[in-house]
């Protein structure tokens, strides 16, 4: 335990960084040689046309440097990456990293939302349920989370939306309602929560049971511990000895899970967009791929993977400043 | 019990063309969204028979359906439904239909799909589970017994492929293909992606297991009196990395079957007018559910019961590795 907190974390971003470089390196050039692969170039209406000689061709080639070697244009991507040049969407008509900077605000939006909500329930209902672990409705109720933890994301959506569509409680998709321009902006936040419920519910619903039957698992494990045996005989209130000692003594696992979940959060957001279609980045993605248009798969790929890798290098770097006993 | 009841679900979608009526694209034009068709055993007479009869599908307004009293089909077991199809386990001669889940909207029979469909998405999890486990305990055993700058390798590569998110990565690799490939391609492509995606996860666990095995004094000891490395692997590794990959299979299977079930929701694993358990889900999500098209819900359902029979499974197997390990240390 000679080494300092302070070096600790600072070798722990630094390794994080590293770990981000090598794996961005790796889903770039793979995604860039899959968007490589697809058949068909910018020219080949072009090549059709009887009217362009050949030597024209081989000049616009040259001008857009398709003649190069693979690792030369891929190069010559990631330097118009870096300058935030992420390339023209063919199918909407215009440059990449507006279009997806908006999409990634609404994603974010949703996952921020969902990850605060299944949070917020699942550590208090995991308590509740390791407290009640004899008890028959606990034993049901762990159960029924069992039974939630098995169903795919895509069928929470699926079902969800149908309740949506037949109750009329929640709008069934989108962002905001036709009319939200016209409204004040307190009725136009109210419907911009109402239209957030369903997806967020949903991502609640698929990402919670995990975190619940966790938080259960550990909680059950510390409360049998001698000291927290004895603290009950000495007569501290077991509410107290619940949310207090033994849940920050089982905090440990639960923020390496914290990391965890946030990858869950991101592939279950992006069905629960699709479903719901929340226009968010996850949907944007899918279109594009239907639609074949290469320089927004790449970029939605390139983003998507580094929330996520920001999202667990976040975590691991506050799971250090948090636990003085992790000293790797 | 679960094993029992995914045995007989595996076992009910491999003989799906001899179980399923119909072939899965077979369409009945004039009868989209039908009803459930009700098997009888008692006449208008009030006799009961012995072979079961279906009653013919009559329009009942604009878009329900009614029995045809006048009509009655028997059901014949084992037998083909025309001249040149193959031998069914049950049909009923034609105009004669018989739609135990109803029809989707362009008239093809539920029943049908859903057990083709399950032949699809579930022999996709297979097949992925079967590639990532062998892949990973490759690596893993390699890793661990030869150690040094291949083992830093190894765990190097797998934190790599353990960060990328892989399902947005399999929405790349799908952007690459033609969009109307021909859908057992597309298939393959799939599970050889995620199965070769999903290599990190068994590989760090084997990786472990062999790196305690061997200092175990009986592995010491097999080397000293002159065991190969290829024998030790052979005799005293791969029986213990069982214990291990088996609670793994239990977990990568329904997940990699969830996998490609998402990509063919998508649009983009295997394509209409092939079923897969991700195309028939599409059927719930494209309209509001109404009276008459209730039994679009029964893929939603079937995949809810597969997949709690999965979990329940998985945590079984868990529980059986998990507890003689602490009981060892109690």
């Amino acid at each position: 335990m000679g080494v300092p907190r302070r070096v600790i974390i600072g070798l722990t971003i630094v390794r994080q960084v590293i770990r981000a470089g090598g794996v961005l390196l790796v889903v770039s050039l793979l995604t860039f040689a899959l968007c490589d692969a697809v058949p068909g170039d910018p020219l080949a209406e072009m090549r059709l046309n009887p009217q362009i000689s050949s030597a024209a061709l081989d000049a616009a080639r040259s001008k857009l440097r398709l003649d190069r070697p693979f690792v030369e244009r891929y190069a010559l991507w990631l330097r118009s990456v870096a300058t935030g040049d992420l390339g023209f969407s063919a199918a909407y008509n215009t440059p990449v990293a507006p279009l997806i900077a908006r999409r990634v605000m609404n994603s974010l939006i949703l996952t921020g939302a969902a990850l605060a909500a299944t949070w917020l329930f699942a550590v208090p209902f995991g308590v509740w349920l390791a407290a009640r672990a004899r008890r028959l409705d606990g034993r049901l109720m762990t159960a029924g989370v069992a039974t939630l933890h098995a169903m795919p994301d895509l069928l929470i959506a699926a079902v969800l939306l149908q309740f949506a569509a037949a109750s009329g409680v929640f709008p069934t998709g989108g962002l905001r309602s036709t009319g939200a321009n016209d409204m004040t902006v307190a009725a136009a936040l109210a419907d911009r929560v109402r239209h957030l419920a369903l997806p967020v519910l949903a991502i609640v619903l698929s990402a919670a049971p995990t975190i619940v039957r966790h938080v259960r698992a550990a909680l059950i494990d510390v409360l049998g511990a001698p000291y927290l045996v004895a603290a009950a005989a000495k007569g501290v209130p077991y509410r107290r000895l619940l949310f207090r000692s033994a849940l920050r003594a089982a905090a440990n696992p639960l923020i390496a899970l914290f990391g965890l979940s946030v990858a869950t959060l991101f592939s279950a957001s992006l069905v629960v967009e699709v479903v719901m279609t929340w226009p968010g980045l996850g949907a944007l993605l899918v279109e594009a791929v239907r639609s074949r248009d290469v320089h927004l798969v790449l970029a939605g790929v390139l983003c998507a993977t580094s929330l996520q890798i920001l999202g667990t290098a976040f975590t691991e770097v506050a799971l250090r400043l948090a636990d003085p006993r992790i000293s790797v | 019990m679960s094993v029992v009841g995914l045995g007989a679900v595996y076992g009910l979608v491999a003989f799906a063309s001899f179980l399923a009526p119909y072939d899965p694209t077979a369409q009945h034009r004039d009868a989209p969204f039908a009803t459930p068709t009700a098997i009888h055993i008692v006449d208008g007479g009030g006799r009961t028979l012995v072979r079961p009869f279906v009653y013919g599908l009559a329009r009942d307004g604009e878009s329900g359906y009614a029995e045809d009293r006048l009509r009655a089909y028997p059901l014949r077991f084992v037998a083909r439904s025309a001249a040149g199809s193959s031998i069914r386990l049950f049909t009923v001669d034609e105009p004669g239909r018989i739609f135990l889940a109803g029809t989707d909207r362009f008239g093809r029979d539920r029943f049908s799909r859903i057990l083709y469909g399950g032949r699809v998405s579930l022999t996709a999890g297979l097949f992925a589970a079967a590639l990532s486990l062998s892949l990973g305990m490759t690596g893993g055993i390699v890793a661990g017994m030869i150690g040094g700058w291949i083992d830093r390798a190894v765990v190097a590569a797998s934190d790599v492929f353990l960060a990328v998110p892989w399902l947005y990565l399999l929405l790349a690799v799908r952007a690459a293909l033609p969009i109307n490939v021909d859908p057992f391609r597309a298939l393959a492509v799939v599970v050889i992606v995620i199965g070769v995606a999903g290599w990190a996860r068994p590989a760090r666990l084997v990786r472990g297991l062999v790196m305690s095995a061997k200092n175990r004094d009986f592995i010491v000891a097999a080397r000293a009196s002159g065991a190969s490395s290829l024998h030790v692997v052979r005799a005293h590794i791969l029986p213990q990395t069982l214990g291990v990959l088996l609670p793994q299979a239990s977990i990568l299977v329904p997940q990699f079957a969830l996998a490609e079930i998402t990509l063919s929701f998508f649009g983009l694993g295997v394509s209409e007018p092939a079923p897969s358990w991700g195309t028939l889900m599409r059927e719930l999500v494209s309209q509001p559910l109404a009276r008459a098209t209730l039994w679009a819900a029964a893929p939603a359902l079937v995949l809810a019961i597969v997949f709690v029979m999965h979990q329940v499974l998985a945590d079984d197997l868990h529980a059986r590795a998990v507890q003689p390990a602490m009981k060892g240390l109690a």
